[in-house]
């Protein structure tokens, strides 16, 4: 059983890790500033929930795991705001590029 | 190599080269943007030495607010044209700077190199009188029994700071409000977000400050979260930036250290010295120290980010 959990944490973090990879590649190197905000908040939304969900089954207690996903939710939520509130600015161009 | 031998000489790069980023880095704002991810950075370092409690505090203050204050700093920075010449400097002052420089660093390096070994430390002491003070956790005990003269001081530092900060008021706006500005908002979406976060964030920061007694947390960071809910209040315009001249802001900002001391004296009279704590008492005086320090720390740290009075009274 805990050969399965382990086997699970490795597989969602690592799949985590590469979103946040890509969302990270994508920031270099897209063009605007749209385009960079999508990938950024892939990396928020897909790869820090999937590196929350494999470090799940790592928890000793209920307690830890319901902060993990607060911190998850949070995160996820403020995500979506500032990357919204960016777009806005963008878009009066109240930023350069 | 071990993984957790690769992951902190990677953060030991990173680190290092985020360092440099923020020295060498020829605009301002990335030099603060840099320094703030350095912070960051250094709140991982801690929490792998298992400091969590300095890493909370790297976190809030190293490297959020003092990240604020200095990146607002450079803004204001912006555009204003130095009065020095922006002709390199001679050959000579520049081997002469970087003789001084190189210097520094080598003294420093021979300081940290002659240390005796083991390094002389106070922490078997500390845990020896640690049921003393009836605290969990020993940071806590360290900062409000054992070395509760720094904290005092280090509250009134922050008091200093902001008068100091106060002070750079022009006369007509003397005990005015900050001009804090209120975000641009058009479709409301930062009032939503104020909404549903300052709540969570009051009682993480209410929880932060609670769990300091026995875990990680206590009044500094609980007093940077709440201080942070405060700012976004101002923010979203759901609350206006408080006029300085007020005698009740006034009065909350002196209670905390005003409590300190007061309890510092009542030690000197119960217990034989000055912050000393009468056997039995220790847990219930640091906690009334505590809850008088929070909202003070919280009303200072939220003022020091709102900045210098722009507004007349009653505008």
């Amino acid at each position: 059983m805990s050969l399965l959990l382990n086997l699970w944490t490795i597989l969602a973090v690592s799949l985590g890790v590469f979103f946040f990879f890509a969302g990270t590649l994508g920031l270099l190197r897209f063009p605007d500033t749209f385009t960079r905000l999508h990938a950024l908040t892939k990396a928020d939304n897909l790869g820090l929930g999937l590196v929350v969900l494999g470090l799940l089954p790592q928890m000793h207690s209920f307690h830890a795991m319901l902060k993990l996903l607060l911190i998850w939710l949070l995160v996820l939520f403020s995500g979506t705001i500032v990357s919204q509130m960016l777009a806005q600015a963008a878009r009066s161009g109240e930023l350069d590029s | 190599m071990t993984p957790s031998l690769a992951l902190n000489l990677a953060l030991a790069l990173l680190l290092l080269g985020m360092a440099g980023w923020a020295v060498l880095v020829r605009s301002t704002q990335a030099a603060m943007i840099g320094f703030m991810v350095y912070g960051l950075l250094l709140t991982l370092v801690w929490t792998r030495l298992d400091g969590l409690d300095v890493a909370l505090t790297e976190a809030a203050i190293g490297g959020g607010l003092t990240g604020f204050l200095l990146l607002g700093a450079a803004v204001r920075l912006r555009g204003v044209k130095c009065g020095v010449t922006t002709q390199a400097p001679s050959l000579a002052t520049r081997i002469l700077a970087a003789l001084a420089a190189s210097s520094v660093t080598l003294l420093l390096a021979l300081a940290v190199l002659t240390l005796p070994s083991p390094a002389p430390s106070l922490a078997p002491a500390v845990a020896e009188n640690l049921a003393m003070t009836q605290v969990g956790n020993p940071i806590t005990a360290v900062l409000l029994a054992f070395r509760a003269l720094d904290t005092l001081l280090e509250t009134l530092v922050l008091v200093l700071a902001m008068l100091g900060i106060w002070s750079l008021a022009d006369d007509h706006h003397w005990g005015g409000r900050p001009g804090f500005a209120i975000a641009h908002d058009a479709s409301g979406i930062l009032l939503y977000a104020v909404r549903i976060l300052v709540p969570i964030g009051v009682v993480i920061g209410g929880y932060i400050f609670w769990i300091g007694a026995d875990n990680p947390g206590g009044k500094f960071q609980g007093a940077t979260l709440l201080a942070a809910m405060w700012l976004l209040l101002v923010l979203a315009g759901l609350r206006d930036a408080p006029t300085v001249s007020s005698q009740t802001l006034r009065l909350w900002i002196v209670l905390g250290p005003l409590v300190f001391i007061g309890v510092g004296l009542l030690g000197s009279w119960l217990a034989g010295s000055f912050l000393g704590y009468p056997q039995g008492y220790a847990k219930l005086m640091i906690v009334a120290v505590e809850l008088a320090l929070l909202p003070s720390l919280t009303l200072i740290l939220g003022l020091l980010i709102m900045g210098t009075p722009k507004r007349e009274i009653g505008r």
